[in-house]
């Protein structure tokens, strides 16, 4: 009984959280609402990849790649049919002369983020520490290099632009649901019980009989299933998009984002991304209204990233095991544990 | 067909670009034998010393050349007490990912100072004249890269005598070994550490000028490449050794300084892939480094 409420707030906690960005979105005024978006997004691709990190303990910096990936999939294949022969010329007849809705265009990206990453995970799962992140950063490379150059599957270095938008709070709200659902299923199952002990101790989870490199390959398959649709989202969010806007900044800011809001738990991804991109909309906000006559307006764009970064510092330095402390929420009067 | 091509100028540019990688390696990997933390914020400090130069270009040469190495190792110390002692003992995740928000931090900062005139960009060129080829053993080779290697030789052969030949040197060398081992053994934890920290802005100033040479144009990604580059070279070539790591950072420079010389641009699109694809494959051979022949048991020990 008191398990299953555990259970339930846990998961409760972060949907709410979201929901209530998700209301306040629709009251926003257009301009603004574009934050509380970004916000949201932020959410589904940090949690997707705290599905891997977090549960597994293993560093990757590959994960942007499913995102670019859905991103990509879902931007080209929901041109309009009537601009898309114009606008992508170079790319195979076949995407050239299809398009897909809304939803069939995210469960693509969901479907090819997933394929990907097994793909990759199947031979790199067997790596562990500097090594697995230096193999995951070059991952991140090679699909940043060839979505970039093959202009047979896209739009290569030039932007791809007219995705309808699609992604509005609705969306977005679902789409984060979507994800942290996801996300929380897996963990409490049991082959995320069987990753988390590992995680704790990989000699003793290996004695027990779980297979770590396998479990570390189911959750690097949800993580890059999450994060292509992630990247859907963020796709019909923005209208167009580049290849440099899924690489490296992406990559270290969501996962700043992760640290920052604690790497071991659900609560903990939700929280630093909502956090980080909460913090960084309302420095933008303040800069507008601190300078509205500024005539130098590189001036303050300079000091939001100053300060957003040092604030990241800070909370790790003060805080390494981030803001939530890497738990799951609970109510204070039903910790078990204080 | 690729032979052909291969003159002298251009091995010898990638021997110079892969003595500042060698560089580079040497100072993160330092830090990180002690340590246990990736730097990721190394390539600010360089860039750090290329802006000072830029701003100092009036000044004498030396005088330049002097205050790029006083703000590179007073930064670098800094970045130790403020940022790394904190952090001490902190999972390796969370070392990494601090060392990104540090060099974020100084990036923004660097954008600021620099965007004062509202130009991007500052000109460090007082050393540009390094750039004239001499002649030697009949082919043309720059100046700047008989710098580069006399520099990284002299610098590995100081540090070399330094680590093998001195108290300190050995007490480093123990506490990259095992840390706490030395400390029970009366190993003083901050003074090794701030020495390897101390050394690693030596050799981030000093390629900060070599650096300026070849790219005088400082903008606030300066060195940010590069510094992902060695880092990949590090983990490749051997993070746990300090030869390992810097044969490492040598061989990516010797890599993409031969590539670039060799191949047109048209024709190098799809070569990161395939250099990644070669990094991928190396790490799952050889996961604990590609010089790193015996010597380490398995990865987690019981």
């Amino acid at each position: 009984m008191r398990r299953s409420l555990d259970a339930f707030v846990q998961l409760a906690a972060p949907a709410l959280l979201v929901i209530a960005v998700g209301l306040v979105a629709t009251t926003a005024s257009a301009s603004n609402e574009v934050y509380f978006l970004n916000a949201l997004i932020a959410v589904a691709v940090v949690v997707s990849i705290y599905v891997f990190v977090g549960n597994s303990g293993v560093l990757s910096f590959g994960q942007i790649s499913f995102v670019a990936l859905g991103a990509f999939a879902a931007g080209v294949m929901t041109v309009p049919l009537e601009s898309k022969q114009g606008v992508l010329t170079t790319i195979f007849p076949l995407l050239r002369d299809h398009t897909i809705g809304n939803v069939p265009s995210l469960l693509l990206a969901a479907a090819l983020g997933g394929v990907f990453a097994f793909l990759v995970g199947l031979p790199l799962m067997r790596l562990s520490g500097l090594a697995a992140g230096i193999a995951t950063f070059a991952v991140l490379e090679i699909t940043h290099n060839v979505l970039r150059e093959w202009t047979k599957i896209g739009p290569g270095a030039t932007t791809l632009s007219l995705v309808p938008e699609t992604t509005g709070p609705l969306q977005a709200t679902l789409g984060a649901l979507v994800v942290i659902a996801v996300a929380f299923a897996y963990q409490r199952s049991r082959l995320g019980r069987q990753l988390r002990a590992s995680r704790e101790d990989a000699a003793a989870a290996a004695g027990v009989g779980v297979r770590v490199h396998l479990q570390r390959l189911w959750a690097f398959t949800v993580s890059g299933a999450l994060g292509g649709f992630a990247g859907g989202l963020l796709v019909h969010q923005l209208g167009s998009i580049t290849t440099e806007q899924v690489y490296l900044e992406l990559t270290f800011l969501t996962l700043a984002m992760l640290v920052v809001g604690g790497v071991t738990s659900l609560w903990g991804a939700v929280v630093g991304a909502l956090a980080v991109s909460g913090l960084d909309s309302f420095l933008s906000q303040a800069e507008n209204g601190v300078h509205p006559f500024g005539h130098r307006l590189d001036l303050p764009s300079g000091t939001r990233l100053v300060i957003l970064s040092a604030l990241m510092a800070l909370v790790l330095i003060l805080r390494p095991s981030g803001l939530t402390g890497g738990r799951e929420f609970a109510l204070p009067w039903l910790r078990r544990r204080a | 067909m690729l032979l052909a091509t291969l003159d002298f100028q251009t091995l010898s540019d990638a021997v110079g670009l892969g003595a500042i990688y060698a560089l580079m390696a040497v100072g993160i990997g330092l830090v990180f034998g002690v340590l246990r933390l990736v730097n990721f914020a190394y390539g600010q400090l360089v860039m750090a010393g290329a802006y000072t130069l830029a701003f100092t270009s009036t000044w004498p040469l030396w005088a330049s050349i002097a205050a790029c190495f006083v703000v590179v190792v007073a930064l670098s110390l800094a970045m130790e007490t403020v940022v790394f002692r904190p952090l001490r003992g902190q999972s390796p995740a969370v070392m990494l990912v601090t060392t990104f928000a540090v060099a974020f931090l100084l990036q923004a900062i660097a954008l600021i100072i620099d965007l004062r005139d509202d130009t991007l960009g500052e000109v460090a060129a007082s050393l540009t004249s390094l750039n004239e080829p001499v002649s030697i053993f009949g082919g043309e080779v720059r100046k700047i890269t008989l710098v580069s290697i006399a520099v990284a030789a002299g610098a590995l052969l100081l540090l070399a005598l330094l680590l093998t030949r001195t108290t300190i040197g050995l007490h480093t060398r123990a506490a990259a070994g095992d840390f706490r081992t030395a400390r029970l053994l009366g190993v003083r934890a901050n003074r090794v550490i701030a020495f390897s920290v101390f050394l690693s802005g030596l050799l981030a100033a000093a390629v900060a000028v070599m650096m300026t040479v070849q790219l005088p144009l400082v903008t606030p990604d300066f060195a940010l490449r590069d510094t992902i580059v060695v880092l990949v070279g590090v983990v490749v070539g051997g993070i746990d050794r300090l030869w390992t790591a810097t044969l490492g950072g040598f061989t990516l420079g010797f890599a993409s300084g031969l590539i670039n010389g060799l191949l047109p641009t048209d024709k190098t699109v799809y070569l990161p892939s395939a250099v990644f694809a070669l990094v991928i494959l190396v790490l799952l051979l050889r996961p604990a480094g590609l010089f790193a022949w015996g010597g380490r048991t398995a990865p987690e020990r019981v």
